[in-house]
């Protein structure tokens, strides 16, 4: 079953300062689509700018969307007010990259966690939302000893599961995770995948994941969607990108994954160029790609039935 | 050579001083690359600034041990000497390059400003060299890139300013806290192949300060495990990565994601790092350790392994290593 899905999404932001209004505009996000199942957990990753996020905040319809659609579980909500969508939140939730940032410093962690259940629960006595914030926490590994603490007494990892619980609270099918581990030590990193792993194992939740970090990626997604300026340019299962890419950028975000010995070492350390380069019309990728040729510059960019967009994909292993 | 030896430092929790390093020996020379490796909270962060003595007006005091720069003690240098060291023999990189940088002044400005603060050059000549420092970061349009405004760049391209300006007085020595972190994976990939190419080019010292043992794989030589103010192992990166011997160590590598199989549930380390002041008794890391036994709850000494040149702080590093 289909919880979420997005279509021919399209999102341009004007560039320039607030100081300088050009009147040219930067497109953030060209027909993107995709749907996501129940259950599942879809990456989305590219490099900063890529528009990953950007797609993530419009399918929780937190951005207006310039064209295309979004649905939560079969409902087209493309349209709604702001009114109408409250009504719904409780259906998707996000948790936000820096969980220190995304809490009220001067809120007890309990009133932040509580927090949806105001919206979607109003009925309830605060003796009973204690009691759910309790039970919410427990879930993600956090005793109720600190409900009466302020965010800052809780380290990055704690506050990460205490994001969580926030958006768990009003028992969400879907969740959208905008880079959930970037601002967390590995250690902590391998304890919040794991907590995700057996939320979604306990109760069904349907991942967005959000991530630059493709041995992240490797370890959480069912499938995996690539983006590169504001484009999908390849989607496939796992497996499909991780041990078969066919589109150069994508091979070139594996090859940038860190190393697990030194012995894996590079032989030359040649700086590498600069190349943040982004054409403005063709293929986006031509600039940095080692295979492109003339026609590349004409290219549509239409992902094909085998779920890339490139005239010269890695070749398909047999 | 900078070297630490025997450094303790602690800082102030509300009026009161508790330890927050404890009896950290380190040396870095020239031509070589060290590894600085733990999780937050290990105070590493704390040893790396102390090499400049900086963090001493946030609270930072020592109280044993000393820091040596060519064996003459930064702790017997005026403030004259010291404000010659910091960004003229030892330079610093850090981690957010938007907040080491400073949103109202040009790059030019920032950049020249530590190049004549550091060396006898006129304005033009600092320009020159500020010109020439960018090339060397991998800056192609850099005569242009001087006007622009710190928030105009993207996060690698702050980085590759902020090294620029650790360049600029041409120091032996660089202390580079987290460098990449707060980089896209492909864009630190690059930040790295820059900073090791001007290493080897330059014959500089580079401490590197990291919680990634992924990027300790691709830069280093030599390797220090860090855990609650403590080193716990010490050693050659290949003898760390061949024969991990502290479970701390062995614990921290396991739970890379790049390292585990998908699909099945992730390595962890138990609990976290207890903070300063809330240290176990003996060995530090023994709350979280599965190898600990009532042995565990005396002082610790390091153990040399592996002829000497590989030291870890722990009872049971011949069970470790088998």
């Amino acid at each position: 079953m289909t919880v979420l899905a997005v279509r021919n999404l399209h999102k341009s932001f004007s560039a320039g300062s607030i100081f300088s209004a050009s009147g040219a505009e930067k497109k953030a996000v060209i027909d993107a689509s995709f749907e996501l199942t129940s259950g599942e957990t879809l990456a989305i990753v590219g490099e900063s700018g890529s528009g990953k996020s950007t797609i993530a905040r419009m399918a929780m319809r937190l951005l207006p969307l310039d064209a295309g659609q979004v649905l939560w579980g079969g409902e087209d909500v493309s349209g709604l007010s702001v009114r109408a969508l409250r009504s719904r939140r409780h259906y998707i939730q996000m948790v936000f990259q820096d969980p220190f940032a995304s809490l009220n410093p001067r809120m007890k962690i309990w009133e932040s966690v509580a927090e949806g259940l105001r919206v979607h629960h109003s009925s309830l006595t605060r003796a009973k939302r204690r009691d759910r914030v309790a039970d919410t926490l427990a879930l993600c590994g956090l005793d109720d000893s600190g409900m009466d603490r302020y965010p800052h007494q809780f380290s990055g990892g704690q506050r990460q599961r205490i994001g969580i619980a926030r958006a768990l609270i009003v028992e969400p099918k879907v969740l959208v995770l905008d880079e959930p581990l970037s601002a967390l030590d590995v250690s902590v990193q391998a304890q919040i995948m794991n907590l995700l792993n057996k939320l979604q194992q306990d109760r069904g939740l349907s991942y967005l994941f959000i991530s630059h970090d493709l041995s992240v990626v490797h370890h959480i997604a069912d499938r995996v969607v690539v983006m590169f300026a504001g484009r999908i340019v390849e989607t496939g299962t796992g497996e499909d990108v991780f041990s078969r890419c066919r589109h150069p950028y994508t091979q070139s975000l594996l090859d940038a994954r860190p190393i697990t010995h030194p012995r894996e070492r590079a032989c030359d350390s040649t700086p590498m160029s600069l190349d943040e380069g982004i054409a403005e019309s063709g293929c986006p990728f031509q600039l940095r790609c080692p295979q492109a040729r003339a026609d590349c510059a004409g290219f549509d960019c239409q992902l094909n039935a085998q779920g890339y967009a490139c005239l010269y994909p890695n070749k398909s292993s047999p | 050579m900078l070297e630490l030896s025997d450094l303790s430092l602690s800082v102030s929790i509300q009026g009161e001083f508790v330890e927050a390093v404890s009896g950290v020996s380190l040396q870095l020379e020239a031509g070589r690359v060290l590894g600085l490796v733990g999780e937050s909270g290990c105070g590493k962060s704390m040893t790396a600034q102390s090499m400049l003595r900086l963090g001493e007006h946030q609270g930072v005091v020592k109280t044993a041990g000393d820091i040596c720069l060519d064996g003459q003690s930064l702790f017997e240098m005026d403030n004259e000497a010291l404000r010659r060291i910091r960004g003229g023999r030892v330079a610093m990189v850090f981690q957010e390059p938007m907040t080491a940088l400073n949103p109202v002044f040009s790059i030019a400005s920032q950049l020249i400003e530590v190049i004549r603060l550091h060396l006898d050059m006129d304005k033009h000549q600092a320009r020159r060299r500020a010109i020439g420092l960018l090339q060397d970061v991998g800056m192609q349009d850099a005569e242009q890139l001087l006007s622009q405004y710190p928030d105009a760049l993207s996060g690698g391209m702050r980085q590759r300013v902020l090294i620029a300006m650790a360049m600029a007085a041409d120091p032996d020595y660089i202390i580079a806290d987290e460098p990449t972190t707060a980089l896209d994976v492909s864009v630190q990939k690059r930040i790295i192949a820059l900073l090791l190419n001007l290493q080897k080019k330059r014959n500089l010292g580079l401490l590197l300060v990291t919680h990634d043992f992924g990027l300790v794989a691709e830069m280093c030589d030599d390797v220090a495990v860090m855990y609650a103010g403590e080193i716990v192992e010490t050693g050659s990166v290949k003898e760390i990565f061949d024969h991990p011997a502290h479970p701390y160590t062995r614990a921290l590598m396991g739970c890379r994601p790049e390292v585990s199989e998908p699909g099945i549930l992730m390595p962890v380390i138990a609990g976290q790092v207890p903070p300063p002041g809330l240290w176990p008794a003996g060995c530090h890391f023994a709350p979280r350790c599965a190898l600990a036994d009532a042995a565990c709850q005396a002082p610790v000494t390091p153990h040399a392994w592996a002829e000497g040149k590989h030291l870890a702080r722990c009872l049971h590093v011949g069970q470790t290593a088998q």
